[in-house]
């Protein structure tokens, strides 16, 4: 009897440590389940050497490096799908490490097995208590993009400059606006605005939809404001297709945002 | 089997051994390293073997494709160069060598002794530059400079993802194979166990100038992927000159094609499967001047191929490499006569046909320790000969190592390395005709900066 005592007893321990240590973090992307103590592992081969041992930005190559490294610790996410100033969903996170981001030292990590990435997303969330504490936000909706037109690259153009996109953005798109020099990140490092006329690819994604979503989301830790109550979806569409215009060159993008692993 | 046939298979071992000890070892470059702030580890299994993430960076002509990967976005001062050496001590043991009954006395005859040596050594300094010279055109050099000579092991430009698709990509020059399983990354090292001896059997007998898909040959490079990477073409065709600058020896194009597929199976990893093949001709025999061969006019050419299968095949943090091959060499080949001079031929000869392959397990528990374990072996299905012995060729090779990496950085890579190798020749003793055993030990340090 007291044996089965003793037993129960550690049992109970080791599942404490289990939970406290975070390494009973799971994720779900669709039907994959993702396993914090196998994102571990992961971690420490792809991840530790920008991110840091505990997350938190500071790697050993992250002093090299522009933009720095995401802390994990303080939950604050770019690229999501949910509300400003919420957690991302799992499906978020999985995304940024399949596609990577765009004109950052972070790359695509699609290689990389599916379970792998949804591994790693279950150990990302481990570092911050806020994924224990606190639920992500709801998705953000994506009306139906409809179709650009000269009115409607008019009317975003219009949009771009009365909203003091172009503040940061400049005039002409290349992200060098009067403020670009005084932009900052939540920790205080410079950051640089988005350069609109280089290529067709953006910080997260690379759809129309995706940058709908962002003009609503807006990119946390970072100048870029939500636009959710600032435009009309409608509006959202217009700026959408005034940026499309500014690129160099150009291909249609009225792709649906990637849902991989589901 | 005459004694005369012995020796013969002898001194093929001999020149066998000579050509595989210029086969260079392989490489990381932690160049990359440095340039993306990655460690070794984010590319590689272990260093030099690349893992599914490094493969699909190679294949993308060395971009990661955030662009960051042109060399307007490096720092002026950055250098894309490495240098890796292998400072080792090694024991070799040879059982049955030919030696001088009495030492120095060339006319006391013949016998076969067992033969030990051991010291410290250095394998020589590889000196590799690689990288993208704009976005989409990638290169890489790599002298090699060894304890007497410098040659330039590779040295290749490539066009990638040429009309915007990873399915074309085109390079030419001097490069490695797309090779099932990577020579130049083969994660041993010691003299009998750092190759893969498929990639360079060649049948007793036989003079196929070819010596096998596993040097980097000169040519051109046609090849493809999938975004992942799990589907992967590649279509080579090269000159018949085994890699050999200058002039070719052979006036004919060999082609070598490649091509795998990979599938998720979640719960153990990666499972990669692919099939190959090597179709060339080899010349017989050379246009002469007064006897002596004239450089570049080698002709009378005769048919030769590998093919085979193999696969890579992961059950979490083990994996495995399969490979099997199947070799064929003209008659005229395969017994070393000239194709106009049919009536030397022997009696009864034919092409002589083998089957081979090896498989390799890893067992990696962390990015800085893998156990490595391999056997091979090589079967003649047929010898070119019938008077020669049915098994004669035939090899076994076993080896066993590990790799520690006690430093793995952005900036540099280090690793303690023991191996020990086993490797038996059937009947090839140069003059009783039995096996001939060669073992091999290998400790030491193989680092890159």
């Amino acid at each position: 009897m007291r044996m089965k005592i003793t037993l129960a007893s550690c049992a109970v321990v080791v599942s404490l440590l289990w939970s406290v240590t975070g390494l009973a973090q799971e994720s779900h992307i669709g039907n994959l389940v993702g396993h914090a103590n196998r994102g571990k592992a992961l971690y420490q081969r792809y991840c530790i050497f920008c991110h840091g041992e505990y997350g938190d930005g500071t790697g050993e190559s992250a002093p090299y490096l522009d933009p720095k490294p995401r802390d994990f610790t303080k939950a604050v996410f770019k690229c999501r799908s949910t509300p400003s100033g919420s957690l991302p969903l799992d499906s978020d996170l999985y995304a940024t490490i399949s596609r990577g981001v765009h004109a950052s030292g972070m790359p695509s990590w699609k290689p990389l097995l599916r379970q792998e990435r949804a591994d790693l997303v279950a150990y990302v969330k481990t570092f911050s208590s806020a994924f224990q504490e606190e639920k992500p936000g709801e998705s953000v909706s994506i009306p139906p993009e409809p179709l650009s037109s000269p009115e409607s690259i008019k009317r975003g153009g219009e949009l771009f400059q009365s909203l003091n996109c172009w503040s940061c953005h400049g005039k002409d798109g290349r992200g060098h606006g009067p403020s670009a020099a005084t932009l900052t990140d939540s920790k205080g490092y410079p950051i640089t605005p988005f350069d609109f006329t280089t290529g067709s690819r953006f910080k997260c994604g690379d759809s129309d939809p995706e940058m709908f979503r962002d003009l609503v989301t807006g990119l946390d830790g970072t100048p870029m404001p939500s636009f959710a109550n600032a435009m009309t979806p409608d509006q959202r569409w217009d700026v959408v297709h005034y940026i499309r215009s500014l690129h160099v060159s150009r291909k249609p993008r009225g792709m649906k945002i990637q849902s991989e692993g589901q | 089997m005459g004694i005369g046939t012995l020796k013969g298979i002898g001194l093929q071992l001999l020149a066998l051994g000579s050509l595989l000890a210029g086969v260079q070892p392989a490489y990381g470059i932690p160049a990359f390293a440095r340039k993306y702030g990655l460690p070794c580890s984010a590319c590689h299994e272990a260093w030099p073997m690349l893992n599914n993430f490094g493969q699909t960076f190679k294949d993308n002509g060395y971009q990661l494709g955030n662009e960051r990967d042109a060399p307007i976005y490096q720092e002026p001062s950055y250098w894309p160069i490495m240098f890796r050496t292998t400072p080792i001590w090694h024991r070799e043991n040879n059982n049955r060598q030919a030696v001088d009954l009495v030492p120095g006395n060339a006319s006391s005859g013949l016998v076969e002794s067992s033969v030990t040596t051991s010291g410290f050594d250095l394998q020589g300094v590889d000196v590799i530059t690689a990288g993208t010279l704009s976005k989409n055109i990638s290169f890489f050099v790599q002298p090699f400079i060894g304890n007497n000579s410098i040659s330039l092991a590779q040295a290749w430009a490539r066009f990638d993802n040429l009309a915007g698709t990873h399915w074309l990509n085109f390079k030419f020059g001097k490069f490695e194979l797309d090779e099932p399983i990577s020579q130049e990354r083969s994660l041993t090292l010691n003299n009998t166990g750092g190759l893969y001896y498929n990639y360079f059997f060649t049948p007793p007998g036989d003079n196929n100038f070819f010596a096998g898909i596993g040097f980097p040959q000169l040519g051109i490079e046609l090849s493809g992927h999938s975004g992942n990477d799990y589907t992967r073409y590649s279509v080579a065709m090269v000159t018949d000159s085994n890699g050999q600058t200058g002039l070719p020896s052979n006036q004919a194009y060999d082609v070598y094609a490649n091509f795998n597929q990979a599938f998720e199976a979640r719960w153990f990893g990666k499972q990669q499967v692919g099939v190959y093949g090597y179709f060339g001709q080899s010349p017989t025999f050379f246009q002469t001047s007064g006897g002596s061969p004239i450089p570049g006019t080698g002709t009378g050419n005769r048919s030769f191929y590998r093919l085979g299968a193999y696969g890579h095949w992961y059950i979490d943090k083990f994996d495995f490499y399969t490979f099997y091959m199947h070799g064929s060499d003209n008659v005229f080949l395969g017994n070393s006569v000239p194709a106009n001079q049919p009536s030397l031929l022997p009696l009864g000869a034919v092409g002589p046909t083998w089957n081979g392959g090896f498989v390799e397990g890893h067992y990696n528990p962390n990015p800085r320790l893998i156990l490595i374990g391999r056997y091979e072996l090589a079967r003649m299905s047929r010898e070119a000969n019938p008077t020669i012995r049915g098994n004669a060729g035939n090899l076994d090779s076993w080896t066993a190592g590990y790799r520690w990496y006690p430093i793995m950085s952005p900036r540099a890579g280090l690793a303690w390395v023991q191996e020990y190798s086993r490797l038996i020749n059937a009947g090839a003793a140069p003059l009783s005709g039995k096996d001939d055993i060669r073992n091999s030990y290998l400790m030491g340090f193989d680092f890159d900066f």
